[in-house]
């Protein structure tokens, strides 16, 4: 680690390049291996050679976060005041708190901010605001706050511009890529309880049915899952409808349709074939509403309503698939 | 948000313009273009494009925003419906930690 001695504090030099050991661990993190401890110390750093004049940057001490913001900062003079998140990128943690004033303002008493800048302005990532009150900050700290951007790749232009804010600096996107990093980590998250109801589902269909019945309601639970959590999150936008649950329960329709032609649904039973197009949209329809925790355009008063009527719908639809299960066998 | 809409009519948030003193940093801290000036005030322009993420309020200098703001996903939304019945270890980890 090398060091920056400025007006008396001794301050840790970011390293500027971006090696393959952090693109692992991006990796991994996205898989959820390590992610809830994957971290940097809290603290002030220098990125490249700062003086007192120089802007400082407010970011998360998510790993992840904090090589993002690194990488677009290098070849740049800036200080880099990293927040104590524990781990969790700066959406997130403005939610819970912990990017949040109280924390922002013992960091700057902590790094003896006061005596390494010679200005008092902070600037900060535009989705930090949840968590922060840049008045109270002000008036406890002296420093003033701007909140610069949405994303960290903005920040070369923000200060280029001469630390000016564009429309495009502000507009959130949500692209098939911004999309499609998200769901490993959904899919690690829902491993239990997927194999439990997973299991359950086997030897429920092995009693009812035997073997062959057994193996196809296992990969119609699975590809359920998978549609809700993968498929319906991919192609969101050209999904009908604004509910994620409705959205889900389309693409779950069409699973089951898919599922009906390729897995011999020509011989099934009535009840059966009714059965699975309740139920598989239902799985479907749960899993694309709970991805509404990885969007930054839902409504908690949305969701709420989602799961007040939808929670319902799945769990009748559920109730239902199984009484027509076992009347069709009983009768 | 450009191609993605979410409900509309659910939002919680309210500005009482009688108090706003037209500072900008509702504009500045919103990331879905909520608000606009008008004037030497702030208007909701979008009520419905509200996440309810609370930053507006946070940041207001005069309080004369207020939202329901919190964690907005149904994983979120079930450990909190367990917690307030003190049922913990049901709804399970997840969310973003």
């Amino acid at each position: 680690m090398r060091w920056l001695s400025v007006g008396g504090v001794r301050v840790p030099r970011v390293s500027s390049t971006f090696s393959n050991h952090d693109r692992l661990g991006a990796w991994k993190a996205r898989w959820g291996i390590n992610r809830m401890n994957y971290l940097v110390p809290a603290g002030l750093y220098a990125v490249g050679e700062p003086g007192p004049d120089a802007p400082v940057i407010v970011t998360a001490n998510y790993k992840m976060t904090y090589d993002l913001v690194r990488r677009e900062l290098a070849g740049r003079s800036v200080w880099l005041l990293v927040l104590e998140t524990f781990g969790i990128n700066v959406w997130c943690a403005a939610g819970k708190g912990t990017f949040g004033t109280d924390e922002l303002v013992r960091r700057i008493g902590k790094s003896a901010l006061l005596k390494v800048v010679s200005h008092r302005r902070l600037i900060l990532p535009i989705l930090g605001g949840p968590g922060v009150s840049a008045h109270e900050v002000k008036r406890r700290t002296g420093f003033s706050i701007a909140y610069a951007t949405l994303r960290a790749s903005d920040l070369p232009e923000y200060l280029d511009n001469g630390e000016v804010t564009t429309a495009a600096m502000r507009q959130l996107t949500f692209n098939w890529y911004e999309r499609l990093v998200l769901i490993p980590v959904e899919m690690v998250l829902v491993l239990k309880p997927v194999s439990l109801v997973g299991a359950a589902v086997y030897l429920a269909a092995l009693l009812l049915g035997g073997g062959s019945a057994a193996a196809t309601a296992l990969g119609a639970y699975l590809g359920a899952v998978c549609t809700g959590i993968a498929v319906a999150p991919l192609l969101l936008p050209v999904l009908p409808g604004k509910s994620f649950a409705v959205k889900g329960a389309f693409a779950g329709l069409a699973f089951s349709a898919a599922l009906f032609g390729l897995a011999g649904g020509a011989g099934w039973s009535l009840p059966v074939t009714l059965a699975s197009f309740l139920a598989l949209p239902a799985v479907s329809a749960f899993y694309t509403l709970n991805f509404t925790g990885c969007t930054t355009y839902t409504s908690r008063s949305g969701v709420r309503k989602e799961m007040r009527l939808g929670i319902p719908v799945m769990g009748s639809a559920l109730v239902a698939a199984l009484v027509l299960v076992l009347a069709g066998r009983l009768f | 948000m450009k191609g993605f809409r979410y409900l509309e009519g659910v939002a919680t948030l309210e500005l009482d313009p009688a108090l706003c003193i037209g500072c900008g940093r509702c504009l500045e801290v919103c990331p879905h273009q909520v608000f606009e000036m008008e004037g030497e005030r702030a208007r909701l322009a979008d009520r419905d494009a509200c996440m309810e993420c609370g930053a507006c309020a946070l940041n207001c200098p005069v309080a004369a925003l207020k939202v329901d703001a919190g964690v907005g996903c149904a994983t979120g939304l079930i450990n909190e419906w367990f917690r307030e019945r003190n049922l913990r270890g049901f709804g399970g980890g997840g969310c973003c930690g």
